[in-house]
């Protein structure tokens, strides 16, 4: 075996050395000018004064380093923004992981036909467009003529007035359109735990939480992972939701999330270079939590 | 072998930074095309009206007389969605190969476009128009930045309140005559019809809440030099006026659970479907009100002040025509500007569309044969008022100040002095920019 490689290595004509680059160039290429491009032009304008009188020529585009950045961090509503999303979206990455794994379980241990109605249900939410789920909900919870005010007695409560309930309504549509991927992904991971692991488990006398603690859960981290990373990421751009339930942030702004401010700022009001500042604060959290995630687990003898 | 591939990777990297800089800043409109051609399209880009069609056809007839009257000169006119246009304006900007030469725009938008660069100066044409002395002194102002002159007046646009007479005779009230007695009528009618709002109110309705801020004699704003502002809105009368409109946020009128996050298409929609007594709508919201269930049961009259006899000051809104920056035909647009912005258009749109000529006698004209518009023309005569003429405001009106601020203080949250207080240091931070 390791004869030939080496001579391979070697041979004067077939130099790996350059083999993997050209394998990936494509996907580097197609990354290069998806990916980095358009983070780079964000990167770059968070640097500018660049408004749409800069955009049009009405004025010279100039240079402000740090400025953007600076103006941002001094503005309180911003950091109150921050904290409000970080909260907000741990809530949100919980309650889905929570609803989605007890789900994947439960799916597991039913019949075949609870089983198709409970994936229909969980696809038809998962296939709802966010705008048309959102909407849908804030009728469902209406004060006027919403059904769940109805039901419960609730009389012309209204759930998008106070801070609390209307972050409490985005949080279960939120939660209910994003179960489903985290249902599915782990109820395929369960599947694939191998029948001979369980079965030699409950010969061991281990009751369904140890299995479940000892074995499955192992085995899932993978998946978990995956799916705990995504929900994060998406959780914490919440953006369709925010706007459309609380009519863009919410009574005097008390649902703003930073999708939603950098929105206000870049588009609304055409500050693109601090709506860009914005966009690199976000991306910086988000790379630092998902890098913190990894080493956490690897931590553990994990192997990604 | 291993270092190769890294330097390798490395060098392609910062040669591809490289290129990336040098090609691919974020990119700049050049700008004006320095060109004054007398023939060839003119582009005229308007918005598209609920029920266009009357529009189309007066401004068609303006078009084709224009063009028989100028050699080898077309006119292409396209509506746009009045949702979009804030987008289109935009790229019109930004590839000045493509905009038009001529727009229709909202007049608060002025200073902003001015200072984008997008609007041309025609005070040359326009600053001494034998026509221009008659016309509405709001109206001149919202073409005109630092003394210059950005467009014409196309039409004006005015609330005022209206009111369902049934409900008035009914309970036995009176019309109110000062903004003290609107809000009793507006408590006497929640107290006798609890599934009603007295006067129904918004949050989000800035344009329903600054003329209660005027009646009481406060400022948004005042101008402190050349196109700079100093916020007022935290003065004593200011702060006055909003106490009066955040007052009739309660179960005794308009609870603020409902009404805090209305905007002023809620409150429309609200009193066209009969669920208010009182509503503080447009001109131009008669259409809605006729469609609605109120059709046979409403009036309206000028907002009144705080005294007796006194109109409450109205925003005055309403949109002009301008000619871009970046025309290749600058004499032909503003040719063709003069005409569809000329009273005769202007009494034709009134007949089509119901627009309120910008024109003050051409406006007494048309309030004659009409009397659903005397309300409205008064509270215009009255005077009314705008937004500062600058290119903060529209980052003020962006980042929600004026509705947060009524927001808080409606929800209990702050108090008029510490709300205003917030709403005033916003501002002038937007003004310093």
């Amino acid at each position: 075996m390791n004869g030939p490689r080496k001579a391979a290595a070697n041979s004067p004509v077939h130099d790996g050395r350059w083999t993997p680059w050209i394998y990936l160039a494509p996907a580097l290429t197609v990354l290069a000018a998806l990916l980095v491009y358009p983070v780079y032009q964000l990167g770059l304008i968070s640097f500018l004064e660049y408004t749409q009188a800069q955009v049009s020529g009405g004025e010279p585009t100039s240079f402000q380093g740090l400025g953007n950045y600076t103006e941002l961090f001094a503005d309180s509503q911003f950091r109150y923004v921050l904290l409000t999303t970080v909260v907000f979206a741990a809530a949100c990455v919980t309650g889905t992981l929570a609803v989605g794994c007890t789900l994947a379980v439960l799916l597991t241990r039913v019949r075949a036909l609870p089983r198709l109605l409970l994936m229909l249900a969980a696809l038809g939410a998962w296939a709802t467009p966010a705008i048309t789920g959102s909407t849908v909900w804030v009728f469902l919870f209406d004060a006027d003529f919403g059904p769940v005010n109805r039901v419960l007695g609730l009389g012309d409560f209204s759930w998008t007035y106070g801070r609390t309930s209307a972050f409490a309504l985005v949080f279960l549509e939120v939660v209910w359109c994003s179960f489903p991927l985290v249902m599915v992904t782990v109820y395929a991971g369960i599947r694939a735990v191998p029948v001979e692991v369980l079965e030699a488990a409950a010969l061991d006398g281990a009751s369904n939480w140890r299995t479940w603690r000892s074995v499955t859960a192992p085995m899932l981290r993978p998946v978990l992972l995956v799916v705990t990373v995504q929900s994060v990421i998406w959780d914490f751009k919440v953006f369709t939701q925010i706007y459309v339930m609380t009519d863009g942030g919410g009574i005097a702004g008390q649902n703003l999330v930073l999708n939603v401010y950098a929105y206000q700022k870049a588009f609304a009001s055409s500050q693109y270079s601090l709506g860009s500042a914005i966009g690199v604060v976000m991306l910086i959290v988000l790379l630092g939590v998902t890098l913190v995630y990894l080493r956490l687990l690897r931590r553990k003898g994990e192997v990604l | 072998m291993k270092l190769a591939v890294r330097t390798g990777a490395a060098v392609a990297a910062l040669a591809m930074a490289g290129t990336l800089l040098a090609g691919c800043a974020p990119s700049t409109s050049q700008g004006g095309a320095g060109e004054d051609a007398k023939s060839g399209t003119l582009r005229v880009w308007l918005f598209r009206e609920v029920g266009n069609k009357p529009k189309e056809r007066v401004v068609d007839g303006v078009v084709r007389r224009f063009e028989k009257q100028h050699d080898g000169v077309r006119v292409d006119v396209q509506y746009i969605p009045v949702d979009s246009r804030a987008e289109k304006i935009k790229g019109a900007f930004n590839d000045p190969s493509s905009a038009p030469d001529l727009i229709e725009y909202g007049n608060t938008d002025t200073a902003g476009y001015v200072r984008n660069g997008g609007l041309a100066d025609v005070s040359a044409e326009f600053g001494d128009r034998s026509q221009a002395s008659d016309t509405d002194r709001a109206a001149k102002e919202s073409v005109t930045v630092d003394g210059k002159v950005y467009g014409a007046p196309f039409f004006v646009g005015v609330r005022a309140l209206y009111y369902r007479t049934d409900i008035f005779d009914d309970l036995g009230i009176e019309p109110p005559g000062t903004l003290a007695e609107v809000a009793s009528a507006a408590r006497k009618i929640r107290a006798e019809r609890p599934e009603l709002y007295g006067l129904v109110v918004g949050g989000a309705y800035t344009y329903g809440a600054m003329p209660f801020i005027w009646a009481h004699g406060g400022e948004l704003a005042k101008k402190s030099g050349a196109g700079k502002y100093t916020a007022t809105i935290d003065g004593a009368r200011a702060k006055k006026g909003i106490a009066a409109y955040t007052d009739l946020f309660g179960e005794d009128n308009c609870p603020a659970a409902k009404c805090a996050g209305m905007g002023g298409n809620d409150n429309v929609e609200a009193f066209a479907a009969g669920k208010a007594g009182m509503a503080v709508a447009g001109d131009f919201n008669r259409q809605a009100m006729e469609d609605g269930k109120v059709k046979d049961d409403y009036a309206v009259l000028p907002l009144p002040g705080t005294r007796r006899g006194t109109v409450a000051p109205a925003f005055a809104g309403g949109n002009n025509i301008g000619v871009l920056k970046s025309t290749s035909h600058r004499t032909l647009a503003v040719g063709l500007m003069r005409e569809l912005a000329g009273k005769a258009t202007q009494r034709k749109l009134f007949d089509a569309m119901g627009f309120l000529p910008t024109f003050t006698d051409t406006r007494a004209q048309v309030a004659k044969k009409e009397p659903f518009v005397e309300p409205f023309v008064k509270t215009l005569d009255a005077g009314a008022k705008s937004v500062p003429v600058t290119p903060a405001w529209a980052e003020i009106d962006a980042g929600l100040v004026l509705p947060t601020m009524f927001q808080q203080i409606a929800g209990g949250k702050r108090g008029v002095d510490e709300a205003a207080g917030e709403a005033a240091e916003k501002m002038d931070k937007a003004f310093a920019e």
